[in-house]
């Protein structure tokens, strides 16, 4: 087979196996450059962060960790504020999670299981507001906040970012409900249980691994929104926030080590749900 | 029959996420209006647009603002394209590759601004590499603001380099709805990889080239910590001025203008948007 193909394209193009070694090398070669060109910053941050004070001001560096400390990364977790601003990020990122998945999913539910008037309007205004600027509502809402006392709360935060996560957690949640197969919730329905039941036991355990996915994505979102966590807050910093807001008058070594802290979760949170990728970024970004 | 409790589920299901879409979108545009058309006597003035177009940077910040945008874009989609490309064709290991190359796609534009930073800064590992190589003797000011085009480029680079990933899922969760029969089809006719590329993958992957197209677009609008990061203000950007006239300047007011001028672009691509998703809508299969 492979050689009749051989002959009949003709003389001109060189013969299949050392065709198929260039090609190989060519794609592999491709994508390890492209690899490279991803890893190197995250490497050479993670250098910064994991050398010494000195390290970091010394010159000309090496691209090894010839003087790997964790002095850096002590002192970055140990100045004012930093602490709590991770505490602050981590209980944003919680209440935000738990506020999208409950006010979304029983939306995301309604889109993919319901035929009612309005719904292409509604799924519109989602669409529309999934790719609004909500980060710089924070202005307005500072003002608003100021007045209800939740101004430079990790409340207020936290609300921004539910209003920020809500229309890609309720068309996510759409997505994953429509993969649930309808014929065993209505079996579970015909042997007795009611809707909501029928949700709890049959539907909810299926669909838990994607909303998990769901609660991940939605944590990346909060723990990485600098501008509206920036403006609404002054004691009570996010991690961006505490981190941005002392750019100017911190020294290099605190903000490589800030850097790379903030950077820690998303390798992690990446792999986790490295098989939803395309579902969560792919098709629901857009 | 439904009964009505049945037919009034779905909106009550909804009415949570619509209150808040409503109390903390719908009701924030219209303060933020309210904010900057508004004087201290309750009528309507001008006067913040005009302290905002006269300030010194405000030009600036438009016009760095959209060349970013001119040359991050282009550049995120070319890379982002090769990457897809090169995942789609689904080489043993590509699994791993594909999850390199997303790991950007978690990481904020505040961290990449930083990471870069380390390697742009005067005592940084680019010019330790180009000093090992022999090429200067002192380090060059990649961030200085008597370099302009050299922060510019930082930037470019800084963001290029974060928000490729988000534009190679999309494209990737493009290609996947590609029937395979499409390129099998191309290959039995002898077609090269490059004709290939650019006469039946390409035109397929229009619906998510676009997609992927205004989506950065209208991102771009927001580009700021990755700014602030590299340049500080030595490259000012819309929403960056939002910020400082906010946190700064302590001028609401004036902060609220800038909201305004962004909320408008964003709104004006948005629409550009769904005129071009109702073209495409079938071909994409999207629903």
């Amino acid at each position: 087979m492979e050689s009749s193909l051989a002959i009949s394209r003709g003389a001109k193009r060189a013969p299949i196996a050392w065709r198929h070694v260039r090609d190989q090398v060519g794609l592999y070669g491709a994508a390890i450059l492209l690899a490279l060109w991803t890893l190197a910053p995250i490497y050479l941050i993670a250098l910064s962060a994991f050398s010494t004070k000195a390290g970091v001001s010394a010159w000309p560096k090496s691209l090894l960790p010839t003087n790997f400390s964790t002095d850096t990364m002590q002192f970055f977790i140990n100045s004012k504020g930093v602490l709590q601003s991770v505490g602050n990020s981590v209980v944003v990122a919680l209440l935000t999670i738990a506020a999208s998945l409950l006010l979304g999913a029983p939306g995301g539910y309604a889109l993919a299981r319901f035929r009612f008037k309005g719904k292409q309007t509604i799924q519109l205004s989602f669409l529309i507001s999934k790719m609004f600027p909500t980060a710089i509502l924070s202005v307005p809402l500072a003002v608003t906040f100021l007045q209800l006392g939740l101004y430079d709360t990790v409340w207020g935060v936290a609300l921004i970012h539910t209003a920020m996560a809500l229309p890609f957690v309720i068309l996510l949640t759409a997505g994953i409900f429509v993969g649930v197969p309808r014929d065993l919730e209505e079996a579970a329905q015909t042997l007795g249980c009611t809707r909501m039941q029928a949700f709890v036991r049959v539907v909810l355990p299926l669909a838990l691994p994607a909303l998990a996915a769901a609660a991940i994505f939605t944590f990346v979102i909060s723990w990485n929104e600098v501008f509206a966590a920036t403006i609404i807050t002054l004691q009570h910093r996010t991690l961006p926030a505490q981190v941005l807001s002392s750019l100017n008058d911190s020294p290099l070594y605190y903000r490589f080590a800030g850097g790379f802290f903030m950077i820690v979760p998303a390798l992690i949170f990446i792999f986790l749900i490295r098989k939803y990728l395309l579902n969560m970024w792919g098709s629901v970004v857009r | 029959m439904r009964s009505k409790v049945e037919s009034a589920l779905p909106y009550g299901l909804l009415a949570p996420t619509l209150l808040v879409v409503v109390l903390l979108i719908v009701v924030p545009i219209f303060q933020a209006f309210l904010l900057a058309f508004q004087g201290s006597d309750g009528g309507f003035t001008l006067a913040q647009f005009q302290k905002m177009v006269h300030d010194t940077a405000f030009l600036d910040a438009l016009k760095f603002t959209f060349l970013l945008l001119i040359f991050i874009v282009p550049l995120q989609i070319i890379l982002a394209l090769a990457m897809a490309l090169l995942i789609h064709k689904r080489f043993r290991g590509h699994s791993i590759f594909l999850y390199i190359y997303a790991i950007p796609l978690a990481i904020s534009d505040l961290a990449a601004g930083i990471a870069w930073l380390s390697i742009f800064t005067e005592r940084g590992y680019l010019n330790s590499i180009l000093h090992s190589l022999g090429i200067i003797d002192k380090p060059f000011l990649f961030l200085s603001y008597q370099n302009l085009p050299a922060v510019f480029g930082t930037i470019v680079i800084a963001e290029s380099w974060r928000a490729t990933a988000i534009v190679m899922v999309i494209l990737l969760a493009g290609l996947e709805v590609i029937p395979r029969d499409y390129f099998e089809a191309a290959d039995v006719f002898g077609a090269t990889a490059l004709k290939r590329t650019l006469f039946v993958v390409l035109p397929l992957l229009r619906p998510s080239l676009q997609n992927a197209l205004i989506i950065r677009t209208i991102f771009a609008f927001q580009t700021f910590s990755v700014v602030l990061a590299l340049a500080g203000r030595v490259i000012p950007v819309l929403t960056g001025e939002a910020y400082y006239w906010y946190a700064a300047n302590r001028n609401p007011n004036v902060a609220a203008a800038y909201a305004v001028l962004v909320m408008v672009f964003t709104i004006f691509i948005t629409i550009m948007y769904f005129r071009l998703l109702k073209t495409t809508d079938a071909e994409a299969g999207y629903d």
